[in-house]
């Protein structure tokens, strides 16, 4: 064995032995420092003759690299190893609870009122609004519903003192959105489609009334508008609405003063587990009817009211309580909840800020 | 309105079932709201013969009975009635029939140990009565085995219709029965009237002084009548659908009520004083009603009199003082019409309901009034005995003849259904009205509803069958549906949107508040005439007092964190706008082991929500100035208004004033904000195409600059002033440290900004900068800031 081949396995053995980066620091500087001992032989090179260096130089190079590489490996080794004892003297618990922040909710009703929209926008219906505290001929005169009818004492009315009358008008809450109807009619030419919800007052108020609710009108006006048109708008829309296809619908003939023909409409549900499900059943066994809306060919003399001809453009309208339908969609049982401001129940019952109403996602969240 | 099947059947001649008739009643537009059916409730109950009655071995008040029931070999049945006894019939119920009286299921069961298989009923037991001395006892020759219902003809079926008001005609059984037979459930049998023969002159005149208000009134005196309890069949008839018996005469004119819709009213002859008149009620007369209460008339009321006094509000209700009894022995029958409108008005401002009334102001036939007087006559002779006197009519009921001219095509154009014009003409003719050839249809008098060809279409279409009509697709427009949102919808969707995704609840709050909650607000400009209650009774003026009341409930339940938000309106003198309210109170940050302590909310939170629902929103944000709060419910010195320009103010936000939260019993900070969503500018409907994408070629320069101004200046006008000091070169300037007290001078803070400057397409100069820093330390120094040394 030559020097050069025990000074290999010296230098070899010591990176192998060595306990830590210092120690591989100074193995580096005897070695391949200025005057390290595999510096000192390169140096040597300079002075041997081709022949020699042909013969030398492969072997010093070699002892070189070894010693490099082996310095290298050593090194990485000992970083890792540090590396690994300061990660693991960094653990934390990661089992410890981390804040959820607020979570915001949508109330039921607003989020009915924007499937209704969605709805009915693909039917093309516009959304209109009108004021909440009405007069009595928007209200009631305009829709053929005269002072003495019967039909304006069973509105329960709320009504603002005399001195509050405008044009003579006495002025009020308004009892159903219908006046929207009247609105729309006197403010833009046929042919109309809308819906237009909103909040409606009756001074009512038990386990199934709350003196202010919700409800949605809708109101055609075109010629050759007809029941039928009727019966197939509020199909789709009930089907849409509850998003099922076994959806039976049941009309009534029944009396509004402002419809004529009227109707009122009945869904089949179906008794599931003691409870009434949306959907099949009507007059087939285990099912049974459930009146929501009611419905009818805009009378003649509201037409007329509002300025138009009704020897040219009939239609119909059709109105439905929104608070109804969100309890029969999602399951609540109490409508005076829906007002409460519950944070506990506008939890459960509400809806995420992102779950929009969409056709091409399902209208309900 | 209630009535039995025996009693419908009375007018109409029909096979059908009780439910095909409950069906069709549905399907005509009377809707069926219940029907009750004895049959069905004791139709398991059958007639037995008591055959032995032994004494319980055990226990001295019980018998053991065998009994024969119809059927198989006597059954042993324990019995503690008194009454019960070998040879009695009477009424068995067998193990497993429901004792509605009891609410239980019979068991075969053993009673101090002695088996008994079913139980001898009394009429308690079964409902019939609240008779419980003992065990019902049937004549001897009742039939052993037969249903005891069928036997006792008890099974005659209660149905309740609803009555819609345009039906009038169907507030009687007859006129029910005339819309079954319209709709082929059999024939209305011929009405009978009777013909009352009589040659006595009326001891009484009648007059009426309000031809508007009573246009006829028809009246018989009927003399040696004796009143007292109805006949079995009249009062079981009244009893089944509701009404109470009273006596013969009074039980008549309710029969007549319901059996035809034509009220009637009953004096006693004895009380009156001279004729008896249909007039206005003159300012300050009263009256003692039936039922016993006082009404104030008013000159506007029709009423009865006589010639000392009042006698009965006109079609609504009678007096107590002229009032039929058990000694009346001479009777006045009023058959009268009054005007629907006459009646509606006085009923409302009295206040007082009646079956009178319901019918009047619906507007009865005109054309009944002297067959239901003679109807009325003939009930009295014979119910009561007595001879009648001549009718006297006063006045005229109104003409009820009207005719349409009809074109059977309007069914298919109105309501989508083709009917042949024979088949419509039946339906028509059925329902009373008269067809000549050229489709002029006359209508009944009984149809006042019916005054335009569109009631005829629903009289066809109703009779023919609605579900007939076909579903008729809505003719679509071509292509993707439009858009249809308004764009004070959208804003509203948005800012809900924003909200909700910001962690706020949305709440749904009443419209009214009280007026305690409202005078905070500055009051409400609408107050109700007629509210439901105290707590409900003025139009909110802003949506804050709903919220802060839900917060505190909120609260008392233990909601440590409050974070609720509403839209809704808001209820000014001028009109009502669409507005959000934001409410916070309790904690803005739960105790947590990184973050430390709970925190509160502050009046900046409150303005942070204002800013981003804003932005949400669409509005300009950036150009919003802070401007001092207006309302008095916010902490004077922590609360402002965003306006743009001076006087558009689209948000106020703050902390609540401590007044404002203790006249709620609200506890600790409260920060609220107000969102005036109506004030926010419209937007132009512009291009969707954005501007043109140009990113600065050079990054921006950041200069810190650290002054210090008077504490009471706002610090927002440092920034817009700086902002302004050089338009084109400075992008951006944020306030990122604010500090008063050690090392600043006394009423001034010091103020840290940092200001970005963005160059153009060359690099600022080092004499640029010093000179924009320059500008920027002139335009701070124009507001009173100076740099700090």
């Amino acid at each position: 064995m030559t020097d050069l081949d025990q000074l290999k396995t010296d230098l070899l053995g010591e990176i192998a032995t060595a306990t830590d980066l210092a120690a591989i620091e100074a193995i580096r500087v005897r070695a391949l420092g200025k005057q390290g001992a595999v510096t000192g032989l390169l140096k040597t090179l300079g002075q041997m003759t081709p022949e020699e260096r042909q013969e030398q130089g492969p072997r010093i190079h070699g002892l070189r690299e070894a010693v490099t590489a082996a310095l290298a490996a050593a090194k990485t080794a000992f970083e890792a190893a540090a590396l690994d004892a300061r990660l693991a003297s960094e653990t934390l618990d990661m089992s410890l609870p981390v804040m959820a922040g607020p979570q915001g909710s949508v109330h039921p009703v607003s989020q009915v009122m924007d499937e209704l929209a969605e709805i009915f926008a693909d039917l093309g219906f516009a959304v209109a609004t009108g004021p909440e505290i009405e007069d009595d001929w928007h209200n009631f005169t305009a829709l053929n519903i005269p002072e003495t009818h019967p039909a304006r004492a069973m509105h329960d009315t709320f009504y603002f003192p005399e001195d509050k009358a405008r044009d003579g008008r006495k002025m009020l809450l308004r009892t159903h959105t219908s006046p929207v109807q009247i609105r729309t009619m006197t403010a833009q030419e046929p042919p109309i489609r809308i819906i237009a919800p909103g909040r409606t007052y009756r001074s009512d108020s038990d386990a199934t009334h709350t003196p202010m609710f919700h409800q949605v009108e809708g109101l055609v006006i075109d010629r050759g508008i007809h029941m039928g048109h009727l019966k197939w708008t509020l199909e789709t829309f009930v089907k849409a609405y509850f998003e099922r296809d076994d959806i039976v619908l049941r009309l009534r003939p029944s009396y509004f003063p402002f419809t004529e023909p009227s109707a009122e409409v009945d869904v089949g549900f179906t008794w599931v587990n003691g409870k009434r499900v949306i959907g099949g059943g009507g007059d087939a066994e285990g099912g049974g009817w459930m009146e929501i809306l009611g419905s009818g060919m805009v009378h003649p003399k509201v037409i007329a009211a509002c300025g138009l001809d009704p020897e040219e453009w009939q239609g119909f309208a059709f109105g439905c309580g929104i608070d109804r339908l969100a309890m029969l969609k999602y399951g609540m049982d109490d409508l005076r909840a829906f007002f409460d401001g519950d944070l506990r129940w506008l939890r459960h019952y509400g809806f995420a800020a992102l779950d929009v109403p969409t056709l091409s996602g399902g209208v309900g969240a | 309105m209630k009535f039995t099947l025996g009693w419908l059947k009375d007018h109409l001649e029909t096979d059908a079932s009780l439910g095909e008739i409950v069906a069709a009643l549905t399907r005509v537009g009377l809707e069926v709201e219940g029907v009750e059916d004895p049959a069905e409730r004791l139709g398991a109950f059958r007639i037995a013969r008591v055959l032995t009655a032994e004494r319980h071995p055990q226990a001295d008040k019980l018998q053991v009975l065998s009994v024969d029931a119809g059927e198989g070999a006597p059954l042993q049945v324990v019995c503690g009635a008194p009454n019960a006894r070998a040879g009695l019939v009477g009424v068995f119920g067998a193990p497993g029939t429901y004792v509605p009286g009891l609410d239980v299921t019979l068991k075969v069961a053993a009673i101090r140990g002695v088996e008994s298989r079913g139980m001898m009923c009394s009429m308690r037991e079964l409902e019939l009565s609240d008779a419980h001395e003992g065990i019902i006892e049937l004549p001897a020759d009742a039939p052993v085995g037969k249903s005891f219902v069928e036997w006792a003809e008890l099974g005659d079926p209660v149905i309740d219709v609803a009555i819609t008001p345009n039906r009038q005609d169907c507030m009687g059984v007859r006129g029910i029965a005339r819309d079954l037979a319209a709709a082929g459930l059999g024939t209305l049998k011929p009405l009978d009237v009777p013909v009352i023969r009589t040659e006595t002159p009326s001891p009484v005149a009648i007059r009426t002084e309000d031809p508007e208000g009573c246009p006829a009134f028809f009246g018989r005196v009927v003399t040696g009548v004796k009143n007292g309890p109805s006949p079995d069949w009249l009062a079981k008839r009244l009893t089944a659908v509701g009404q109470r018996p009273i006596s013969a005469l009074v039980d008549i004119t309710n029969y007549m009520l319901l059996d035809h819709g034509r009220p009637l009213h009953v004096y006693d002859l004895a009380k009156l004083s001279g004729g008896l008149v249909a007039r206005k009620a003159r300012a300050g007369e009263e009256l003692v009603a039936l039922n016993e209460k006082t009404y104030k008339l008013t000159p506007d009321m029709t009423v009865i009199a006589d010639e000392a006094r009042v006698l009965g509000i006109a079609g609504i209700m009678g007096g107590a003082y002229s009032g039929v009894t058990e000694a009346t022995t001479d009777v006045l029958i009023e058959c009268a019409y009054f005007a629907p409108e006459a009646i509606a008005r006085a009923g409302q401002a009295l206040g007082l309901a009646s079956d009178s009334r319901t019918r009047f102001e619906r507007g009865v036939d005109p054309d009944f009034l002297g067959d239901g007087l003679a109807i009325a006559t003939k009930l009295v002779t014979e119910l009561c005995g007595g001879q009648p006197t001549e009718v006297v009519e006063a006045g005229e009921p109104p003409a009820s003849a009207r005719t349409l001219k009809y074109d059977t095509g309007l069914t298919l154009k109105l309501a989508g259904l083709s009917v042949p014009p024979d088949r419509q003409r039946m339906i028509l003719s059925r329902l009373g009205f008269a067809v000549d050839g050229g489709w002029t249809v006359l209508v009944p008098s009984w149809r006042r509803d019916v005054d335009g060809v569109a009631d005829l279409v629903e009289e066809i279409v109703r009779i023919e069958g609605i579900d007939k009509i076909p579903s008729t697709p809505l003719p679509r427009a071509e292509g993707v549906a439009k858009p249809t949102a308004t764009p004070a919808q959208r804003i509203e969707r948005a800012a809900r949107r924003a909200a909700a995704a910001r962690g706020l609840n949305e709440a749904v709050t009443w419209s009214f508040v009280s007026e305690a909650e409202a005078a905070p607000f500055g009051g409400g400009a609408w107050t109700l005439a007629n509210p439901i209650s105290e707590e409900l009774k003025v139009m909110r003026p802003s949506l804050l007092p709903g919220l802060i009341a839900a917060a505190k409930r909120n609260a008392d339940r233990g909601a440590a964190s409050i974070r609720l938000f509403e839209i809704g309106r808001r209820y000014l003198a001028d009109g009502e706008g669409a507005t959000l309210g934001v409410l916070l109170a309790g904690e803005r940050t739960e105790r947590d082991w990184r973050s430390g302590r709970a925190v509160g909310f502050d009046a900046y939170d409150a303005k942070a929500e204002a800013v981003a629902l804003l932005a949400a929103a669409g509005a300009p944000v950036d150009r919003l100035q802070v401007m001092p709060a207006v309302s008095s419910v916010y902490h004077p010195g922590r609360s402002g208004t965003l306006r743009l320009g001076p006087k558009t103010i689209l948000a106020e936000f703050g902390e609540l004033h401590p007044a404002t939260a203790k006249a709620f019993d609200l506890e600790g900070p409260v920060v609220a904000a107000e969102l005036f969503l109506d004030a926010m500018p419209q937007k132009r409907d512009a291009s969707r195409t954005r501007a043109a994408y140009a990113p600065p070629a050079l990054q921006a320069v950041r200069r810190d600059f650290a002054l210090l101004m008077a504490v009471d200046k706002p610090a927002d006008e440092l920034l817009r002033a700086v902002r302004g000091a050089d338009k084109a070169a400075i992008t951006g300037v944020k306030l990122f440290d604010l500090f008063s007290g050690a090392g600043v001078p006394e009423g001034e803070k010091s103020v840290a900004i940092e200001v970005t400057l963005q160059p153009g397409d060359k690099s600022f100069t080092d004499a640029e900068l010093q000179a924009i820093s320059e500008k920027i330390v002139a335009a701070a120094a124009k507001i009173g800031a100076r740099l700090r040394s």
